[in-house]
């Protein structure tokens, strides 16, 4: 049993929160509240950058690093411990939830109401989402996934747009039943006599609960899917998709910011630790099934984003489409003959990544856009190019690595999605090919009608990003382009992660030649 | 009948007296503070008693205080689990007493019958649940309930009077046919412990009993019959909403938590203890009373308009959530008796609902008797008339959906994990969409306390301190059930060792 306490992550995980408590109960003034989230967001982005720096990369090195295990709740019938902790999967992705999460409350500078309130919850969703990538105890996995739901909800209710009750209602319900559907699952494994623990390192290593599903309460095939469906909600996948572009659309900046920048990440996240980690007969067994749903998702997602006229709802539906390319990456398991390799794997993990600061770039820039023009409408926009360069710049960047340049980061994990995937399914890849063609010609044809064109007169005032906001910009486009041209910076540590669940794969497939052929 | 019988009823004892004293008190002085300070500090006797038999408990190291010899051995026990049952039912009483001093602030009359009838229904509720003999339960039973429906015709509105009279005349019929249920037992089995019909069910197996057992059956049935009501439980539960909504906001809560708390020790006491061969049958048909609880409670509490018909629908589907862990029966093939898991899940899940009803009805006590009002669109904006009070109930809300870091996520938690270990897969399913559905109903308030604007002019609400204490209190203790919840989760699971046989 993994033991100590480091207290690195116990900072990074819960210095918002904490700094959110302070700032409800002891700031005053809407400047210094402001700067004080800064100042809490950026501590905690040096916390994560440090979490990124000291993870040890060597061959010897531990799996789980930087353990803190505290006993939480031991009884006779109930164990669960406080148990965090970082592999090669998750420390890329604590990175990008304190990079966003800091862009996040810059990003917020223009709130004007209830200023201690707004800042409170979205300080208290980053450590809900730091929590969920570093708990290595299934309770605790499962307590910090639905303690994002309050605070999300309330953020689109009070501080959205349009029809913003409604939304944060929608998506309050579509990710509560997800929450569901996961507590099945949890507790089935934890009173399985093969599992009998809520320890995920235990589960993940241990090969008799690979072998026990004599053991299981459920069949290991119903908890995969128990599982699967939590995770699909918030990827999300088609067919529960239609909660993103309602919430998208009407939520403010910065919630949209970190919901398609982390809590997106959170499904595919889970979907790599829990689905494939723990079940990797199953993953192998229903990878069709995964690709199938990958495939229909990137192309429909890319078919509907070319008709939208709203720049967020636009966004929002490319997220489906992109999102659906983890599902393709991990399908890449499924491959007839020969050893599963780490490129799918890896490729959807980098999609998480890349896509977090591509939409979390693109997001912040509507955010500026319609702030200026109060107008996120396509068809009213046009010729913002002389008036706000700078923006105009960052949304190019995002823009083309959305669309997969070479050079920046969506090139990245999108060839290695492609790669894997085609060894297992070759003739759905191409299909899921196609949605790449379609995202160039949404999002160049969104680029030309919102920031090219003939000048509008209307907009002759509008002024370029001041400091406050160009400051996340440019971290965005920093990290969006040392990622395409030096992957090896993720993909190594993502290696470290994804090296063991293959092998995991392949010592099952090799144990039962029947699974997955 | 010796002193250390005296002793072993001492808590029982000094909340009767405690209530007899407020009374008396309230004759002789004008300033009601003085009745409200007695009847609330007056609470440290009984606790201290019970203590005080609790770690007698700890070091003799005997299951049962009460020895073979006492007058008492077959009607009462005193034991960990009548311990924790009591104690969380004094606990209840003391936060009711502390936020219904808004409440009882403005009426001014009758302020010692309302402490000293709520002190003799605890009194009822703390013998429940040490009751070892269906004679005992009986008398218990009608304590707790006779000063519960005079209390709620405590008002003397009409809404206030017809909620008395149906909780009087529900309470009577359900008395009448679990005592008629009681008749029949004692027919079959020929005793009135519960002990006794163990013995008698165990050696006869069913057949031999008179009518080929199912007199006993009937029996049982009426039985449950007579619980169901007691514990609001579908179709049992006509009477809630109409009683939650006509009767006084104090006298509610402390109905909602304690009487429940009750309830369930009984009924645990009752098939644990006289119906151990039984299981089979009884934990099947509570499944399917904790089925039918949860989808109406939750279903209709979406249609309500009314803050206290809604908790009112909140509690009959909080029933079916608790009922599921006394159903929950498996076999601990280590012990050979019971699981510990089910019965320790019901008395966690009563700590942590305790709390978070506690917390809610606080807050709806004082927003009550200050608006005038209990209909949900008048709590709009209510976050700015009076942050505690919205934080406060918005914190209850979101416990009773089940959302962590509160209790009632560990206690839901760990219920579904008892109900997948007795081997009840489809209750877990039908439980986490039942949480589902209330999160609508529970959110819609939430909705209309913070985001929708308040009547102008704004009206501040004040808070007094005695009121303010208990939410901040049993705030913490919402919480508190959701991030440590290891001592009380071992506290239950040590209450319940005396259930489990083998």
């Amino acid at each position: 049993m993994l033991t100590g306490f480091s207290g690195l992550l116990t900072a990074t995980v819960f210095l918002p929160a904490a700094g959110g408590l302070v700032i409800l109960l002891a700031v005053r003034g809407d400047r210094n509240i402001r700067w004080a989230a800064a100042l809490v967001a950026l501590a905690d982005l040096v916390l994560a950058l440090a979490v990124f720096v000291v993870f040890d990369r060597s061959e010897d090195a531990a799996r789980f690093q930087l353990v803190d295990r505290l006993f939480w709740i031991s009884s006779d019938t109930v164990n669960a411990s406080y148990f965090l902790g970082v592999d090669g999967l998750s420390v890329p992705l604590v990175l990008l939830t304190g990079l966003l999460g800091f862009c996040a409350v810059l990003a917020s500078w223009h709130v004007n109401f209830r200023l201690k309130e707004y800042f409170f919850w979205l300080l208290l969703l980053q450590t809900a989402v730091m929590g969920v990538f570093t708990s290595l105890d299934l309770l605790l996995f499962f307590l910090f996934w639905e303690l994002e739901l309050v605070p999300m909800y309330l953020l689109i209710a009070t501080w959205g747009t349009g029809r913003r009750e409604y939304s944060a209602m929608k998506f309050l319900i579509f990710t509560i039943l997800g929450g569901a559907s996961m507590l099945v699952a949890v507790v089935a494994v934890f009173i399985s006599p093969a599992a009998g623990t809520f320890d995920l390192v235990e589960l993940l290593e241990s090969g008799s609960w690979l072998a026990g599903s004599g053991g299981a309460v459920l069949p290991l095939a119903v908890l995969f899917w128990f599982f699967f469906a939590a995770f699909a909600i918030k990827l999300p996948t088609w067919p529960v998709h239609t909660w993103l572009p309602d919430a998208h659309t009407d939520a403010p900046t910065a919630a949209s910011v970190m919901l398609a920048g982390v809590m997106l990440k959170m499904g595919g996240y889970g979907l790599l630790r829990i689905n494939v980690g723990l079940f990797p007969e199953q993953v192998q067994l229903f990878a069709w099934a995964l690709m199938a749903l990958g495939v229909i998702s990137v192309l429909y997602g890319a078919v509907v984003t070319i008709r939208q006229t709203d720049l967020k709802r636009l966004i929002a539906y490319s997220s489906v489409s992109h999102m659906g390319l983890v599902l393709v990456g991990i399908a890449s398991v499924g491959v007839a003959t020969g050893e599963v390799t780490a490129t799918g794997l890896n490729g959807a993990a980098m999609q998480l990544f890349t896509h977090g600061t591509i939409t979390g770039l693109l997001f912040l820039g509507v955010g500026l856009i319609y702030e200026r023009t109060h107008t996120r409408h396509i068809p009213d926009l046009g010729g913002l190019a002389n008036r706000m360069p700078l923006v105009t710049v960052a949304f190019l960047i995002a823009g083309f690595a959305s669309l997969g340049l070479p050079g920046l980061s969506g090139f990245v994990s999108e060839i290695l999605v492609f790669f894997g995937a085609f060894a297992a399914f070759s003739w759905p890849t191409v299909l899921a090919v196609l949605g790449i063609i379609l995202a160039a010609g949404y999002i160049l044809w969104m680029l030309q009608r919102t920031m090219f064109g003939p000048r509008r007169e209307q907009y002759d005032h509008l002024s370029d990003a001041n400091f406050v906001e160009a400051v996340p910009l440019v971290l965005m486009v920093a990290a969006i382009v040392i990622v395409g041209v030096y992957p090896a910076v993720l993909t190594d540590v993502f290696d470290l992660g994804l090296e063991p669940l293959v092998s995991a794969i392949n010592q099952t497939a090799s144990l039962s030649p029947v699974a997955g052929r | 009948m010796t002193l250390h019988d005296l002793y072993l009823v001492s808590p029982q004892v000094a909340l009767a007296g405690l209530g007899i004293l407020v009374i008396l008190l309230d004759l002789c002085v004008r300033r009601k503070a003085l009745v409200q300070g007695l009847a609330i500090i007056g609470l440290v006797a009984p606790v201290a008693l019970g203590l005080a038999q609790f770690i007698d408990l700890e070091q003799s190291g005997v299951a049962n205080l009460v020895p073979a010899a006492s007058i008492l051995s077959d009607s009462l026990a005193v034991d960990r689990f009548s311990l924790f049952v009591g104690l969380l039912v004094l606990i209840a009483a003391a936060v009711v007493f502390l936020s219904a001093t808004d409440y009882l602030d403005r009426i001014d009359r009758h302020q010692g019958e309302f402490f000293g009838l709520a002190l003799f229904a605890a009194t009822g509720m703390t013998l429940l649940v040490g009751a070892t003999d269906l004679i005992t339960i009986y008398i218990s039973l009608e304590l707790t309930s006779l000063p519960l429906a005079a209390l709620g015709a405590f008002l003397l509105t009409p809404k206030s009077s017809e909620a008395g009279m149906k909780f009087l005349i529900v309470g009577a019929i359900s008395s009448a046919v679990m005592l008629y249920g009681m008749a029949l037992i004692f027919g079959a089995s020929g005793s009135v412990t519960l002990e006794g019909i163990a013995a008698a069910v165990n050696v006869s197996a069913g057949s031999g009993l008179p009518f080929g057992g199912y007199a006993m059956l009937l029996g049982v049935a009426l039985v449950v019959v007579g619980f169901g009501f007691k514990l609001s439980a579908v179709p049992f539960q006509m009477w809630v909403p109409d009683v939650y909504e006509g009767g006084p906001t104090p006298v509610i809560a402390f109905l909602s938590v304690a009487s429940k708390a009750a309830a369930f020790g009984l009924a645990l006491r009752f098939f644990y203890q006289a119906f151990p061969g039984a299981e089979l049958e009884w934990g099947v048909l509570l499944a399917v009373l904790a089925a039918a609880s949860m989808t109406v409670g939750n279903l209709v509490a979406i249609a309500q308009y009314n803050i206290k018909r809604l908790l009112g629908y909140s509690t009959i589907a909080h029933a079916g959530y608790i009922l599921i862990g006394v159903a929950a029966v498996a076999q601990d093939s280590a012990t050979s008796g019971f699981a510990a898991i089910g019965p320790a899940s019901v008395l966690f899940y009563l700590g942590a609902y305790t709390a978070a009803n506690l917390v809610a009805f606080g807050a709806v006590t004082v927003i009550g008797s200050r608006i005038d009002s209990d209909r949900i669109d008048d709590y709009a904006g209510m976050v700015r008339r009076s942050p505690i009070l919205a934080i406060a109930l918005a914190l209850a809300l979101i416990a009773l959906i089940g959302v962590p870091p509160t209790g009632v996520f560990i206690a839901k938690i760990y219920v579904f994990t008892a109900a997948f270990n007795g081997g009840l897969a489809w209750l877990v399913v039908l439980g986490v969409v039942n949480s589902v559905v209330s999160a609508y109903y529970y959110l819609r308030v939430l909705r209309v306390m913070f985001l929708q604007e308040p009547p102008t002019p704004l009206e501040k609400i004040p808070v007094s301190v005695s009121s303010q204490a208990a939410l901040v209190i049993v705030g913490a203790a919402v919480i508190w059930l959701g991030v440590a919840p290891g001592p009380v989760l071992n506290a239950a699971e040590a209450a319940v060792a005396v259930l489990l046989g083998g």
